[in-house]
């Protein structure tokens, strides 16, 4: 187990038990509505999470934070108001903002130089968290090859391939930059499931009006989405991930959109599906969504993946309706003949 | 396969099994592994749990497998169905085939065999020119040069896995395949554990496929000269710029001309090399983490030749080391266009005509579809 101190916990917030951290500090939760001086930390608190939502990273700057408990106070009353709210769209991006902001720390506390503590507490939390054994080697980082590749499979930019790497004697050599790259989505999952779960309090008065207006927010992100039932079980699931307002990997965005852009659906109809990812971002969908279709950049238009291929990136859920098929364009057609 | 050819060939596969037994070790961890079998004209047969010596003995003498395979997966179930094996670990592996290195000496022991009227033709052409039937059949002998070029690639893996993926020497198993290549087996290595996804990026990586301008230091706009790889960088760096570059001497010459060349070409150059310094290995098979591999020490149906491990494999001669079939004299009527050498021996062409010659040539040219037995 880590054990970390304030400034350290103030980095990587999640890493703390929240009803214990409070303990031992001597709060209840109660005070964080009574007590004047730590009123200002609710606000503090539902900022974070705004902040979150529009896909921004929320700043600490911890360097010359005169009070690091109230970084850590902020994020766990955070994780609370969700919690209390409910609203799951708002939790993926919470996490998902958090992890960012972590990321951040990660990669300076890995590459400083001066302060040999920060860095082993990087690897030791990169070790700990996601069984990454990282050593450090003049200025790069080394991983071994075989916990490479179970994160960097993930990835599917060419230059995350292992042919694309140095590697020396069973290790891949990275910048920290890389290395915490690597565990980007691990670590985003890792703090979603830590909020999901930890226990939700009992409602006070004093988080009542918060938390009304988190629902209000969250309730901005969702979408009425029509899923036809002739739709084939991969795309289902590709959008009710979307739809929770998870993050649905680049493999599962590519096999949606280019399924429904196949069965003829514009670039305009489908774009709002995608209001709900954690990292939403019209312009970039749409522009997306254009060079899918081939009617931007090179003008290649892009096939739906075929049933193999959805199945090789784990997003493959074959009922027994799919038989016979080996692109799950022909899911549709195949029922037609059928009917 | 015919009946006098099934009842010659599995008289000649039992008493191999009989006698060489001891060349059969049973894999380690035996019992955690997946087992089947084919017969002659049969089908497969798999989820066989084999536990020890005499148990493995027991099912060759007693179905005289055409072929025998063993997992390299590791189970806690592995004689129950697929989806409830529990898999555990898998070795790698990796299948290195001659036909797949198209050496110019490919056509010179490669022939058409009409399965309607069995007319042989060594001109290849997609209907019989004796009786115009499509149903054409390709057959091929390996040559001492095949063997040659496969080695090479064996030992170009090996160097790979040794120096890039720091598997240690002892770890790595190579054997010749009993037909026309070699299987290296890599047993309780830090890959163990990978699945099919991460085997996919390790094939990528020895076949030299993906790879993109920026990890040699091209990059899209305005390359640096400084970034470009050196002769003496490690792996594929190294082994890269050895190809691009020739020599150190050579390196500013050719290195301001693939610059001004731009980064296109210089990523159709690295599409290229794959085909000339990527391993040619059998993708499917290193991926295939359930796959059930010819087991050492087994005949091959395709040759009648053994698998055997090669521990030098510059030194292995698999028309005479792997041939172990006795040399009992056997009459066949044989329609083999070219020549091939086993035990030393020279053999053919013969042109459908009855020979006496041993077993164990009788039994190769059978395997191989160009004789009868008589």
């Amino acid at each position: 187990m880590l054990n970390l101190g304030t400034d350290e916990i103030a980095k990587y917030p999640f890493l703390a038990e929240a009803g214990q951290y409070l303990k031992d500090k001597g709060f209840s939760l109660e005070q964080f509505g009574t007590d004047p001086d730590l009123k200002p930390i609710l606000d503090k608190a539902y900022n974070r999470i705004e902040i979150a939502t529009t896909g921004k990273i929320y700043r600490s700057d911890i360097e010359s934070l005169g009070d690091l408990d109230l970084e850590v106070f902020s994020f766990l009353l955070a994780v609370i108001l969700l919690k209390l709210s409910g609203m799951t769209t708002l939790i993926r991006r919470f996490s998902l903002a958090e992890a960012r902001r972590a990321e951040k720390y990660l990669e300076k506390d890995l590459g400083d130089l001066s302060n040999k503590t920060n860095e082993e507490l990087a690897t030791k939390i990169i070790k700990e968290l996601f069984s990454i054994d990282v050593q450090k080697k003049d200025n790069f980082f080394i991983i071994p090859i075989s916990d490479y590749l179970k994160h960097a499979v993930n990835f599917h930019e060419r230059e995350w391939k292992l042919i694309n790497r140095r590697v020396e004697n069973g290790k891949v050599i990275l910048t920290s930059h890389e290395t915490v790259r690597l565990i980007r989505k691990e670590l985003d999952n890792y703090i979603a499931h830590k909020i999901h779960s930890s226990g939700t309090p009992s409602m006070l008065d004093f988080l009542k009006k918060p938390v009304e207006r988190l629902v209000s927010l969250g309730k901005t992100f969702s979408v009425p989405i029509f899923v036809s039932t002739e739709y084939p079980p991969c795309i289902k699931h590709a959008i009710d991930v979307l739809d929770k307002g998870e993050n649905l990997p680049h493999s599962g965005r590519f096999l949606l959109a280019t399924y429904l852009l196949g069965i003829g659906q514009t670039v305009e109809k489908i774009a709002p599906l995608f209001k709900n990812a954690p990292d939403y971002n019209e312009r970039i969908t749409l522009y997306q969504l254009n060079h899918l279709k081939g009617s931007s950049g090179s003008g290649t238009e892009y096939k739906c993946p075929s049933c193999e291929r959805v199945k090789s990136k784990d997003l493959c859920f074959a009922t027994s309706d799919c038989d016979g098929i080996i692109n799950p364009l022909q899911f549709k057609k195949k029922k037609t003949v059928n009917a | 396969m015919l009946e006098q050819d099934l009842k010659l060939v599995e008289g000649a596969f039992k008493k191999y099994y009989f006698d060489h037994f001891d060349m059969i070790p049973i894999p380690e961890r035996a019992s955690e592994r997946e087992f089947g079998y084919q017969k002659f004209n049969g089908g497969m047969n798999r989820h066989i749990s084999i536990r020890s010596n005499e148990e493995l003995r027991l099912m060759l003498i007693t179905h005289i497998p055409s072929d025998v395979y063993c997992s390299n997966a590791y189970y806690s179930f592995p004689n129950l169905s697929m989806s409830e094996k529990d898999w555990k670990e898998a070795d790698l592996i990796f299948d290195i085939d001659s036909k797949d290195l198209n050496l110019e000496c490919r056509k010179d022991h490669t022939c058409s065999k009409c399965l309607s009227c069995g007319e042989i033709s060594i001109i290849q052409s997609s209907f019989c020119k004796s009786c115009k039937s499509t149903k054409i059949e390709k057959k091929s002998l390996t040559c001492k040069n095949c063997i040659n070029g496969a080695k090479n690639e064996v030992i170009k893996l090996n160097k790979i896995l040794e120096d890039e993926l720091a598997i240690s020497k002892e770890k790595i198993h190579a054997y010749f395949s009993g037909n026309e290549g070699f299987h290296v087996h890599i047993t309780n290595s830090a890959y163990q554990q990978l699945g099919a996804r991460e085997r996919n990026e390790l094939v990528d990586y020895v076949m030299f496929r993906g790879a993109i301008p920026e990890t040699f230091g091209m990059k899209k706009s305005q390359p640096t000269r400084s970034f470009f790889v050196e002769l003496d960088d490690i792996g594929w760096r190294g082994r890269v710029a050895k190809h691009i570059f020739g020599s150190k001497s050579m390196r500013a010459k050719v290195l301001t001309e693939t610059i001004s060349n731009g980064y296109s070409i210089f990523q159709q150059k690295l599409d290229a090399l794959k085909d000339t310094i990527g391993i040619k290995i059998d993708p499917n098979v290193t991926i295939d983490i359930h796959r059930i591999f010819r087991l050492p020490g087994s005949l091959n149906s395709k040759s009648g030749m053994s698998k055997i491990p090669c521990e030098h494999i510059e030194k292995i001669n698999p028309f005479t080391d792997a041939c172990i079939i006795d040399d009992e004299k056997t009459d066949v009527l044989a329609n083999c266009p070219f020549q091939f050498t086993l035990k030393n021996r020279k053999f053919g062409p013969y042109s459908n005509e009855k020979i006496n010659i041993p077993k164990y040539a009788a039994i190769y040219l059978i395997c191989k579809g160009l004789a009868n037995a008589v």
